[in-house]
């Protein structure tokens, strides 16, 4: 029993970790702001999820577990939201998502991922 | 900002839940971390969120700025008066000791005394965030 709650722990922790290390990688790689938001938006619910389950699970049934839960709640209400009045800020801030082509994010000049090597090897059009 | 339905029904129902941790933060600050600082600091950022979202005036109707600033004043008045309260009680300025219910048990005053004090502590900071938040955000003319 002991060591079952150990590994189930340790396995949502590490799998917690496995999901902040690619949203932070995605924060850095991926084009331009929505593509960018969905990598951090990942890092909240998935990685922070898990982890806040993993801390839970470790702990045991008590009052201190039904505070990581209600951190989870909170997380999981507020994240949300946060993303999607990004999302809405950058939208009528002008910016166009990024598409294959590059037709989107060209047309106004690219500019929330202007110093993107990545963009600039794809999708930088010469104007 | 004002056509935002999710942001505005979210920071309707988050903003109770976080003048409530406030006084959470305020009521536990002796077993955990926090105290009136922090607590202060969280309920401004309450009526910052409202303000946010919901625009200067709304808040500003709820929670004018006389009233702010009143609070910063209000936090000294209750500090420095438990102190004079204990003087008055016949001990020293600030001794808790004084305020204890029970006279066999003087050290039972430490509790009442420091929720007291940081209770002043609460509402300076809140009113000192709130004054500032409002000075910055109700500033005029046009952006740089």
């Amino acid at each position: 029993m002991e060591q079952t709650v150990t590994v189930l722990s340790w396995a949502l922790l590490l799998g917690g970790a496995f999901f902040l290390l690619t949203g932070s990688l995605g924060m850095v790689r991926l084009p331009d702001v929505f593509t960018r938001m969905h990598a951090a938006g990942m890092t909240d619910t998935m990685g922070a999820g898990m982890i806040v389950v993993g801390l839970a699970v470790y702990n045991g049934a008590d009052l201190v577990t039904v505070r990581l839960l209600l951190i989870l709640a909170f997380l999981w209400f507020t994240s949300p939201i946060a993303t999607h009045a990004v999302a809405k800020a950058a939208l009528s801030g002008g910016l166009r998502p990024y598409t294959l082509g590059g037709v989107g994010a060209a047309a106004d000049g690219g500019g929330g991922a202007r110093d993107d090597g990545a963009e600039s090897a794809e999708g930088g059009v010469p104007s | 900002m004002r056509e935002e339905i999710i942001v505005r029904v979210g920071a309707k129902v988050l903003a109770p839940f976080i003048i409530m941790f406030a006084l959470y933060v305020h009521f536990h600050g002796d077993y955990s971390p926090g105290g009136g600082f922090q607590a202060g600091v969280i309920l401004a950022a309450a009526f910052a969120l409202l303000a946010l979202v919901y625009g200067l005036e709304e808040v500003q109707r709820v929670l004018p700025p006389w009233f702010v600033r009143g609070c910063a004043a209000l936090g000294v008045v209750i500090f420095a008066g438990v102190g004079v309260v204990t003087m008055l009680l016949g001990h020293n300025y600030l001794a808790y000791n004084a305020l204890a219910p029970d006279p066999t048990h003087p050290e039972h005053g430490q509790h009442y005394g420091i929720l007291l004090v940081e209770l002043g502590v609460l509402v300076t900071v809140f009113g000192v965030m709130a004054t500032v938040f409002y000075l910055f955000a109700g500033r005029k003319g046009q952006a740089p």
